[in-house]
Parts: structure tokens; C-alpha cells; sequence
């Protein structure tokens, strides 16, 4: 009982945060050219051009911006595209020094609560942890549990709102109200450049409909030719004025992991 | 020391994954420096009323193979000004492993933990309990073991042979959180002719499946828990541990239901051969739910009660007999991941025999944590295991620099 056990949250799909634009098989009622078809139809071609990454590795680095102080987090994400369901990611933490070896898998799934374990290596223990906890905040960053979750289809009801000009890049505006009752969010705004299909700035609003939180997605790399990657993440907390910032480095692709990489036994000797 | 390390990491990974034969090799751990203080006077004259300890844990290990190889070291040493019984060190972990497509196999001294309860660990019997470093019984001796792992889709069997047995360490004369009269070490008698080098055997088969995590355990061989004899020492009287042979069978389950987690923990245990242990039952079954967000700063609050049985007497059973443990784990989610735990053990048989204990911590700047405990012990009947400590209640502040 000597560690907590809730720190983490799964960090699928490489973090692409275009998590808000996804949905499959939602039902739709509504006309081709409605804006709640409009935003659908960008949510799936967002989805379309991530698919077949099979798995990846990345090193991850968040700076937390409190007032004077900085403080920094590291860890390394292993992920595994899996069809049909959610990715499988095991997260492995290397600083603060504290928490390192501690080590995080979650198998996120499209009809179900997620599966989470944590690997406690004072005790050598995995726990099994509830996953309800979306909205809390990540080692103590502006970063919700939810911000960093995986790429999931059928998460949110989507409407275009507008085409706008964001820095030089024409782009979608899409609304997206999560369908979870337990999103700390009632609804974010996405800005989607036309070209390239990636989230540049998602907009957060708090259940009063207040803005919360801005996110900046920038330094986007090529990956395969295909899978295009935020090297740098700002999240900025209008309440607080308190910022996160989330870098990701050294990209793998193609690293055969398997399986056998993500499973309770790989978890305990994850270092 | 870590704005080396970032750079050398990335570069490590990157190797690794272009050289399959690359070896990488990291030092970590941590050192800490303790006060205790015991406010109550003892039962006995000899024993102390505070205690400075320092205490250093590092661990090195190195991997090859693409990791499919590594061999593994964790050493420990606490010095305690009070009791040179709890001067003592250890070697936690000292293996090689390797990693088969679907198995594993570890060889040299481990550790390995078993279940799902907080209260106490019924089923967890591979290690022994480092008796002498803390009251709650998580720290743990290394043991010597070879173990075989299959990981099948059907769930995952460990097989385990123990050639070494570990005796529990005790407190000293000086000391507290021990006996009266004092039990002493390097006196243990065992059961086997054998004594500490009578071979052990243990399997265990766990499977995940959906929201279940089920576990079936079964082990022979030298009871990690002893009985206590009285002997006369010189002109005094004190104790002697004694270690019978055992069987034990054991199953662990937890259900996860949203917020919840509902686990249960269950033994039963057999004397072998003319073993002076009387055959028992006990268990172990509680909940935990967790409140997320319970203010504006998002605190969790975990609660937790977990209700405990053993058919032994009160006497033999220890401090779970018939006891209900309540407690919660405060997360304040800040920076410095501050975490508060507390907890109260109480005898449902005996409103005067209960333990409490508040645990709380927080990090200082990026590689320091500051530490707090307080145990609360009370008990009034001689009977009742607790007695002897009912006057080591105390309260402890540590720093622990980790690198």
C-alpha cells in the first residue's frame, strides 16, 4: 500500500489526440449534407488515414509549468494496433527517479470499460485498477487522464461547425460532445487542417460550458510516408493559467512487438 | 545525473532496436535516513524509546538479447541505532532470466508476490516476510528459487522449486514491535531433519478473464509462518521459533465492476507428517471503490474494508482471527503526488484489540520523498497477539533520496 495506484492513464495510439474525430457505425439520421454527416465523415477519413500503424514505440517527456517551477516527467509507450477493438499500450515510467520501473498497461475497448494494470516493482505486485477515472489530472500535469487515452471509435457525437484559417492552414472546425457520462468534458472544438487530416488546436469546455483548457498541436513529423505525428503538445489551463507540455521523441514503427509484449508478465519485467 | 541520462536512454533504444545483441545495463535505487520515536514508556526496561536508522537499497541490472536475457540484482542494508537485530541486510534479488516465446525461466534469489487483498496476504507464501523492517509486513527476504513460467491463452502456470528456506529475523532485546520475553534468532528448530535445506515446491495457475483475475495456488515444503516455544535462555525465558512442514492450498479472486473491486483471499492449510501445526482455514474478503475528483483540485479517495477469519485460536491466528480492517488512500493528484493512507485493524471479538496506522508522503523537489507513519497499537488481554506491542505505538519521519 505503499505507492498509489492511479498515476497513469493509457497513451495509445502514438497520443494523436485526434481521438475527438472518430466514430464508426454511429446512426445517423440525418442528411448527407448536415453538419453532424459533415463532421462524421471528417472524423472517418481522420481514422481512415491512422489505420495500419501495427505498432509503435516513442519516448514521451512532459514538462509541467507551475507558476515558477518546472517539473518533468519521462516515460517510453509501446503501443499495438489491434482490429477490431482498442489499442493495447504498456506505458514505462523513468523519472521522477521515485516512480521509476513503475510500469502501466491498459487494453482500451470500443464496447467496454478498458482493462488497466499497474506494476508496483517496491512490492513486485501488478494491480488491477478501475478505470472509470477519466477527468482526474495525470502525475499532476493539465493533462486529463482522457486527453492521453487511445483512438477509440464511437466515442463522441460529432457536428462541423464552420472552415476557418488557423496559422496559414485551412482547416475543419468540428464539435464533438463525448458520449461518456464520465468525460470531465461537455464538449471540444477541433480545428482539423484539410490537407493532412491532424488536429492543430482542440478547445475544452468543463460541464458549466466554460472554456478549460486549450491544446496546441505542433512540429507535426512524417512517419512511413503515412502516419503523421505531433512532435510537441501544449496544453494551457485558462483557470489556472498553469501549462503542460508534452514532447515525443524517436518515433518507431514496424518494431515487432506482439502480443506476447502486452500481457501481465511483460508488464513485471518492463524496465 | 538525469539530464545525462535522457539523451544515453534514447540513444540505448535506438540501439537496441538496430542490434539485437545490444546490452543495456541501468544503476537505480534509493537511500533514506529514518527517526523514530516510541512516545509510550515499554514493557520492558531494556528496550528504547527512539531510534535513528539509515537505510540504502540499490539495484543494477543489465539486459542482452534484445532483453530476452537479463540478470537482475537488488541488495539492501538498514542500520538502527536501537536494535542491532534490525542492523541487518539482504540480498532482495540476485537472477537471470530468460524470456522463451511463451515462458519464462528465472534462477538465483527473487521475489514473488501473490494476490489481491491489502489488510494481509493470505496467499502470498514464496517469500518470507522481512520481519524486523516494518510493522505491516510488506518487505520481504529474497529466496533462492528456480522458476518456470508458462504463459498459455488458457492462463498462466508458475511452477516453482524453493531449495533454501529463509527464517523470519526478530527483534532484539533492545528493540521494540517484539515479543515478551524476546524471540530469539539463530535459534530456529524445523520440522524436517533437513532443517533450512528441506526442498519446497509451489504451483500456481492465474488467468485473467474479462473482469475476473482468478488464482489457484498450491505449496509444500517449510511453513514460512513459525510456532513459538518457550525455552530458558541462560537464567531467562524467551522464545525459539519453530517451522513445521505444510501443504497449503490457496485461491485469490478479484471482480472488477466499474469503480469497485471486490477481492477474496482463502487458505487452507494442513500439517504433513507430525507436524505440530494444527490444520486452519482462513480468509480474506473485502471491497475498494474509489471517488474520483471529490474537489475542485481533483482529489481520490479510495475506501477500502476487507473482513478477515481464521479458525485457529486467538492466540495462534495472530492479528486477523475474526477483525475487520477499514481504511482509504487519499491521492491529492498534485505535482508532488502527495498521498495519505490510513487505515484501523479492530478485533470484532475484543473492543480493546485494534491496530491503526496513518501513512503519508509527498515528493521534495524532482529525487527526494518525505516520508511519515504513525502506528497506533492497543490491547488489554495477555492473550491476544498485539499485547506484547501494545506499548510500541509510534511515529516515524524519513527522506529517501532516490537516484
Amino acid at each position: 500500500m505503499s505507492i498509489r495506484t492511479q498515476f497513469i492513464a493509457p497513451f495509445v495510439s502514438a497520443l494523436c489526440l485526434c481521438t475527438a474525430l472518430l466514430a464508426n457505425g454511429q446512426e445517423q439520421n440525418n442528411t448527407a449534407n448536415s453538419p453532424e454527416a459533415i463532421g462524421l465523415s471528417i472524423a472517418k477519413e481522420m481514422k481512415a488515414r491512422d489505420r495500419g500503424w501495427v505498432d509503435n514505440s516513442a519516448e514521451m517527456e512532459m514538462v509541467l509549468h507551475n507558476g515558477k517551477r518546472e517539473s518533468r516527467r519521462e516515460m517510453r509507450v509501446l503501443s499495438l494496433e489491434v482490429a477490431d477493438d482498442g489499442d493495447k499500450s504498456m506505458t514505462i515510467f523513468d523519472s521522477p527517479n521515485d516512480v521509476k520501473g513503475t510500469a502501466f498497461l491498459s487494453f482500451t475497448h470500443t464496447n467496454a470499460m478498458d482493462d488497466q494494470w499497474l506494476y508496483l516493482p517496491a512490492l513486485k505486485r501488478v494491480k488491477r485498477i478501475a478505470s472509470k477515472n477519466k477527468s482526474g489530472p495525470f502525475m499532476g500535469s493539465e493533462f486529463a487522464y482522457e486527453d492521453l487515452n487511445s483512438f477509440e471509435v464511437e466515442q463522441y457525437d460529432y457536428r462541423w461547425l464552420r472552415d476557418e484559417t488557423l496559422d496559414g492552414q485551412d482547416c475543419f472546425v468540428v464539435e464533438s460532445i463525448p458520449r461518456d457520462e464520465y468525460s470531465g468534458y461537455s464538449k471540444q472544438i477541433s480545428w482539423i487542417d484539410k490537407t493532412h487530416y491532424r488536429a492543430l488546436k482542440i478547445d475544452f469546455y468543463d460541464h458549466k460550458n466554460t472554456l478549460l483548457k486549450t491544446l496546441t498541436l505542433s512540429d507535426y513529423q512524417l512517419h512511413l510516408d503515412k502516419f503523421w505525428r505531433p512532435t510537441k503538445q501544449s496544453m494551457l489551463n485558462h483557470k489556472n493559467q498553469r501549462r503542460t507540455e508534452v514532447y515525443l521523441r524517436n518515433y518507431q514503427f514496424g518494431t515487432g512487438l506482439d502480443e506476447s509484449d502486452f500481457t501481465e508478465n511483460s508488464l513485471k519485467r518492463a524496465r | 545525473m538525469k539530464k545525462l541520462s535522457l539523451p544515453l536512454l534514447r540513444l540505448s533504444v535506438a540501439a537496441i532496436a538496430l542490434n539485437p545483441l545490444f546490452v543495456h545495463s541501468e544503476l537505480l535505487g534509493y537511500i533514506g535516513l529514518q527517526g523514530r520515536v516510541y512516545p509510550t514508556s515499554a514493557a520492558e526496561a531494556e528496550q528504547g524509546s527512539e531510534t535513528v536508522s539509515a537505510v540504502i537499497a540499490p539495484e543494477w541490472f543489465t539486459q542482452w538479447n534484445d532483453g530476452d536475457d537479463s540478470f537482475n540484482i537488488k541488495a539492501f542494508y538498514r542500520y538502527d541505532s536501537l536494535d542491532s537485530e534490525r542492523s541487518h541486510g539482504d540480498l532482495r534479488e540476485f537472477y537471470w532470466q530468460h524470456v522463451g516465446p511463451s515462458w519464462e525461466l528465472s534462477i538465483g534469489i527473487n521475489r514473488v508476490f501473490w494476490g489481491v487483498t491489502e489488510s494481509q496476504h493470505l496467499v502470498d507464501i514464496i517469500n518470507q516476510t522481512d520481519f524486523v523492517e516494518s510493522a505491516d509486513g510488506e518487505d520481504k527476504l529474497g529466496q533462492p528459487m528456480i522458476h518456470f513460467a508458462s504463459i498459455q491463452s488458457w492462463g498462466v502456470i508458475d511452477a516453482f522449486i524453493l531449495p533454501h528456506f529463509r527464517p523470519r529475523e526478530f527483534a532484539g532485546q533492545d528493540g521494540r514491535l517484539r515479543s515478551t520475553p524476546a524471540t530469539l534468532n539463530n535459534q530456529e528448530r524445523y520440522q524436517s531433519d533437513k532443517e533450512d535445506e528441506h526442498i519446497d515446491y509451489a504451483l500456481r495457475w492465474s488467468h485473467y478473464l474479462g473482469d475476473w483475475n482468478l488464482g489457484l495456488s498450491w505449496f509444500q515444503g517449510t511453513s514460512r509462518e513459525p510456532l513459538y516455544e518457550v525455552i530458558i535462555n541462560g537464567s531467562d525465558f524467551a522464545l525459539a521459533p519453530y517451522y513445521p512442514l505444510i501443504e497449503q492450498s490457496g485461491i485469490d479472486a478479484q471482480y472488477i465492476s466499474g469503480d469497485w473491486l471486490w477481492k477474496l483471499e482463502a487458505i487452507h492449510r494442513r500439517g504433513l507428517g507430525h507436524s505440530l501445526a494444527e490444520d486452519m482455514n482462513a480468509s480474506t474478503a473485502g471491497f475498494e471503490y474509489t471517488f474520483t475528483g471529490i474537489n475542485t483540485r481533483f482529489w481520490d479517495l479510495g475506501v477500502l474494508l476487507e473482513y478477515s477469519y481464521d479458525s485457529r485460536s486467538k492466540a495462534q491466528a495472530g492479528a486477523f482471527q475474526n477483525d475487520i480492517f477499514s481504511g482509504g488512500r487519499l491521492s491529492l493528484n498534485d505535482i508532488a503526488s502527495t498521498e495519505i493512507l490510513f487505515g484501523i485493524s479492530q478485533d470484532l471479538d475484543d473492543s480493546d484489540s485494534r491496530s491503526a496506522v496513518i501513512e503519508a508522503s509527498t515528493r521534495v523537489g524532482d529525487t527526494m520523498r518525505l516520508i511519515t507513519e504513525l502506528y497506533h497499537f492497543r490491547s488489554k488481554q495477555t492473550a491476544d497477539p498485539l499485547y506484547s506491542i501494545r506499548r510500541d505505538s509510534y511515529v516515524e519521519l524519513g527522506l529517501e533520496y532516490y537516484f
